[in-house]
C-alpha cells in the first residue's frame, strides 16, 4: 500500500478509501458498503387551485369581482339560506374543459359532484360542493422548463403528471380581528368557480415547483381561463412536502399554505425541505400537519387550528344530476339545444396558441436561441416588444435579441417595472440600434446612449448623440494625428510590438479611445496603428 | 324483528283507538253501527283512509308483503368501539354515550345490515334519483346579489357590512373532558 512509505510528500489513498489523519498516522477506512444511507431528497406535489375567469359564480348568478364593498356580490345560494338550489355555469365548465386539453388531460365524459363536509365560518352551508369521485378531466402532463447549467441558459425540458381537474367551490374570506377576538366575514368570493389541479409528487426541489408554477400560469393566461395572479389570490398554490431516501417509500407530508408568489413558493419549499432534513438527522419524525409560510421570516409555522386528520364525510351531491359533455356534434343527442351541449371537439379547435407553440414558433421564425425564446415568453409582453422594435429595423433579430433580454430586460428588473411601463419604446430602441449598425456610434457607446434614454425618457437617441457628441469619429485624418500622438508618446510599446508581442497593440488601442472619449471606430483605429507601427 | 312487528300493531292499535271517539263527534251521537257499517263497507283491515274519498290504488297491497330478514343472512352485529363513539360524536356534535343512545345506535346498524342482503353484482350505483335528467347548464350573466342589507339583516352580529363569526373553531373538549362536563351538567 503506498500509503505506508516513508518520506512520501504528499499522500494520495488508494482509490475508494478514505483517509484520516491523526498527527503522524494515518487511519485508512475501507470503502463503504453499496447500499449506505444517501442523503435524503425533497419530494413535492403541488395542489393548485385556480380562480376560473368568469362573469358569474359556479352555482349562482351573482358577479365575480376582485373588489367590491363586502357582501355586494353575494346571493340567496352563496349564502346558503335554506331552499335555494346550485345551477351550474357552463362557462365554468368549457373553462375546466379547455384547461383539460390544453394539458394534454383525458376529458371524463360524465362527471358527478360531491360535498366535502366541514365547519368553518367562510364556509356557510357547511359543505363545499367538489367533484371527487369522478372529475371532469384526468391523466394530463404539465411540460415545462428551467433555465439551468452553470450560466443558467440552458433550457431543461422537465414533466409533471397531473392526476386530475376538477370544479369546486371556493369558500368566502375571513379577516381576522385578534384585538375583539372576532372574525369578519366577507361572501363575495364564496361560490366562484375554481379549478383544482392536482399534480403527482414528481418534483423534488422548490426551483421546479417554481418553474412549473410559472409555466402554468402562461398557460391558464394564454387560454383566457384564469388571470393567474398570484398576489390577488387568482392562482392559490398549496406544496405537499415530505423527505425520503430515494428508493424507500415517502416520508410523512406536510401541507404548506399562504404562499403568495412564485418566489415565496421557491423558498417555502426549500425551507421546509431541509426542516424535515434537521428534524430526521436530529433523530425525530415528522409530523403529520398543515403549516403556514411566512414571508417576513421565510420559515414554515404550523397551523394551530387544523386538529388532526379531518374526516370530510364525502358525499354524493343530490341536487345536481352527472355532468355529461359531448365529444362531438356527431354524438350529440337528438332535441338537445346548442346552449346546452359543450362539446369538446369545438373547444379544442378554438385552444389559442399555448406558451410551449409560440416558443417553438419565435424560435423557427426568428432563429434566436431556445433560452431566448424562453427569456421573452416569460416576459409580460416582451414579444410584442421584441417583433415591434423588429419591424421598425433591419437589423437581424439574433443581434436585436441580445438587446432586448440583456439591456432592456435588465433595466425593467432594476427598476422594477413592467414592459408596458418602460420608458424605451420600441421604435427608439429600433432607432438607436439603426445608428449603430449603421456605424454612427460604436456598441459600447450605444449602450451608454441606452442608460441616457432610460434615464431622460422622451429623448431620442439622434438627440442624445448629438448633446453629448458620442458620435464616431471616423475622420481618417483626425484618427491620423491621435493615433500617431499616442505612438510618438509610447516608444517602448512601440518597441514591443516590433519585437512580436502584439497583445501591447491593445494598450495602446484603449489609450486612443481614451483620447476619443470611446468615440473612435476600433477597426479603423487598430489598422492605422498597425500600420504606424510595423 | 320484534321491532318492526311491534312498529306495525301500534300504529293499528292507535288508530283504530283514535277513531271511535272522532266518529262520535261526526255522526253527532249517533250509535256505533252507523260507524260500523261505514267501517265495513270498506276493508276492515285498512282503517287509515277514513276519510278520503278517492279509491285505493290497486297497486298498493291490502296486507304488509314484506317478511323480517332471518338474522342468519345478515353479516355479524358491527363492533362499536370507544373511539369511533368519540368521532361521532364530534362529526355530529350530539353526545349519545349513554347505554340507551348506544343501543339505540347498535339497533339502527343492524336495521341498515339487511341492505347486504340484496345482490347488487352488476348493477350500477346510482347516487342521485336525477341521474337521468340533463343537468342544466346556465348562461355567465349576472342576474344576482346586490343584496347586502338584506342578508346582513339576518345575522345577529354584523360589523360594518361583515358577518361576524368567533376567531377560528373552538375546539372540541377532549373526550375525558366532556365526560366531566356531562357529568356535572343536568343530562
Amino acid at each position: 500500500m503506498d500509503a505506508c512509505q516513508p518520506g512520501r510528500k504528499k499522500y494520495l489513498p488508494p482509490p475508494c478509501y478514505t483517509a484520516t489523519f491523526l498527527s503522524d498516522v494515518v487511519i485508512l477506512s475501507p470503502p463503504v458498503k453499496k447500499n449506505a444511507p444517501q442523503h435524503l431528497i425533497g419530494v413535492v406535489g403541488l395542489e393548485i387551485h385556480a380562480q376560473i375567469n368568469s362573469n358569474t359564480k359556479l352555482f349562482s348568478g351573482s358577479s365575480v369581482r376582485f373588489s367590491a364593498p363586502p357582501n355586494s356580490l353575494v346571493s340567496f345560494f352563496d349564502a346558503s339560506l335554506p331552499g335555494t338550489l346550485p345551477v351550474l355555469n357552463k362557462r365554468c365548465v368549457e373553462a375546466a374543459v379547455m384547461t383539460g386539453l390544453a394539458l394534454n388531460c383525458s376529458i371524463n365524459r360524465k362527471s358527478l359532484f360531491d360535498r366535502k363536509h366541514y365547519f368553518y365560518a367562510d364556509l356557510p352551508a357547511g359543505y363545499q360542493i367538489t367533484q371527487l369521485r369522478r372529475p371532469i378531466a384526468v391523466d394530463g402532463v404539465l411540460n415545462y422548463s428551467l433555465l439551468g447549467g452553470k450560466k443558467r441558459n440552458q433550457v431543461i425540458r422537465k414533466t409533471v403528471c397531473i392526476k386530475q381537474i376538477q370544479l369546486e367551490q371556493d369558500s368566502g374570506k375571513s379577516l381576522h380581528d385578534d384585538v375583539r377576538s372576532q372574525t369578519l366575514i366577507d361572501l363575495n368570493r364564496a361560490g366562484v368557480g375554481l379549478m383544482e389541479l392536482v399534480m403527482e409528487p414528481e418534483m423534488s426541489c422548490g426551483e421546479e415547483a417554481a418553474a412549473a408554477v410559472r409555466e402554468l400560469q402562461l398557460i391558464l393566461q394564454a387560454l383566457g381561463t384564469c388571470q393567474g395572479n398570484m398576489s390577488e389570490g387568482q392562482l392559490r398554490v398549496d406544496a405537499n412536502v415530505s423527505v425520503h431516501r430515494p428508493g424507500e417509500p415517502l416520508g410523512t407530508r406536510t401541507e404548506v399554505k399562504n404562499i403568495n408568489s412564485a418566489r415565496y413558493l421557491a423558498r417555502a419549499i426549500d425551507y421546509e425541505i431541509q426542516r424535515q432534513i434537521d428534524v430526521l438527522q436530529r433523530g425525530g419524525t415528522v409530523q403529520n400537519e398543515t403549516r403556514t409560510y411566512d414571508s417576513k421570516s421565510g420559515e414554515t409555522i404550523p397551523m394551530r387550528d387544523k386538529e388532526g386528520l379531518q374526516d370530510y364525510r364525502f358525499m354524493p351531491e343530490p341536487n345536481l344530476p352527472p355532468l355529461i359533455v359531448y365529444e362531438d356534434n356527431a354524438s350529440l343527442p337528438t332535441g338537445i339545444e346548442a346552449c346546452q351541449a359543450v362539446v369538446v371537439q369545438k373547444i379544442r379547435e378554438g385552444l389559442p396558441e399555448l406558451p410551449s407553440v409560440k416558443r417553438d414558433r419565435l424560435v423557427q421564425t426568428y432563429g434566436i436561441l431556445p433560452e431566448h425564446s424562453f427569456t421573452l415568453v416569460n416576459e409580460d409582453g416582451l414579444v410584442e416588444y421584441f417583433e415591434a422594435v423588429l419591424r421598425a429595423t433591419k437589423k437581424e433579430p439574433r443581434k436585436v435579441i441580445g438587446w432586448v433580454t440583456n439591456e432592456l430586460l435588465g433595466h425593467l428588473k432594476l427598476h422594477d417595472v413592467s414592459v408596458s411601463q418602460s420608458p424605451i419604446s420600441p421604435p427608439a430602441l429600433a432607432e438607436l440600434l439603426e445608428l449603430q449598425e449603421t456605424g454612427h456610434i460604436s456598441s459600447s457607446v450605444a449602450k451608454q446612449v441606452f442608460q441616457e434614454m432610460w434615464r431622460s425618457s422622451g429623448k431620442t437617441a439622434p438627440q442624445i448623440i448629438q448633446e453629448q457628441d458620442l458620435g464616431l469619429v471616423s475622420d481618417a485624418a483626425q484618427l491620423h494625428s491621435i493615433c500617431q500622438k499616442v505612438v510618438d508618446s509610447h516608444p517602448d510599446e512601440v518597441q514591443a510590438i516590433r519585437n512580436g508581442n502584439k497583445k501591447v497593440l491593445n494598450k495602446l488601442m484603449g489609450l486612443v479611445q481614451k483620447e476619443t472619449k470611446g468615440r473612435a471606430d476600433p477597426v479603423s483605429v487598430r489598422a492605422i496603428l498597425k500600420e504606424l507601427t510595423s | 324483528m320484534s321491532v318492526f312487528s311491534f312498529a306495525v300493531t301500534r300504529t293499528f292499535s292507535v288508530s283504530v283507538q283514535n277513531i271511535r271517539p272522532l266518529c262520535k263527534l261526526l255522526n253527532g251521537g249517533h250509535s256505533g253501527t252507523n260507524v260500523q257499517d261505514f267501517l265495513g263497507r270498506r276493508n276492515s283491515s285498512v282503517q287509515t283512509r277514513l276519510f278520503s274519498s278517492r279509491p285505493l290504488n290497486p297497486k298498493v297491497p291490502e296486507f304488509p308483503t314484506w317478511e323480517p330478514v332471518p338474522e342468519d343472512q345478515l353479516p355479524p352485529p358491527a363492533q362499536i368501539t370507544a373511539d369511533l363513539v368519540d368521532k361521532l360524536e364530534r362529526l355530529a356534535l350530539v353526545d349519545f354515550r349513554t347505554k340507551q343512545g348506544l343501543e339505540c345506535l347498535e339497533k339502527a346498524i343492524r336495521f341498515a345490515d339487511q341492505l347486504h342482503v340484496v345482490d347488487t353484482s352488476g348493477v350500477e350505483p346510482m347516487d342521485s334519483v336525477l341521474e337521468d335528467r340533463a343537468l342544466f347548464l346556465r348562461d355567465d350573466a349576472v342576474t344576482e346579489g346586490d343584496c347586502a342589507e338584506e342578508l346582513l339583516q339576518l345575522a345577529k352580529n354584523t360589523v360594518e357590512e361583515y358577518f361576524v363569526a368567533p376567531p377560528g373553531n373552538i375546539p372540541l373538549p377532549k373526550r375525558e373532558e366532556r365526560a366531566a362536563m356531562l357529568k356535572h351538567s343536568e343530562l
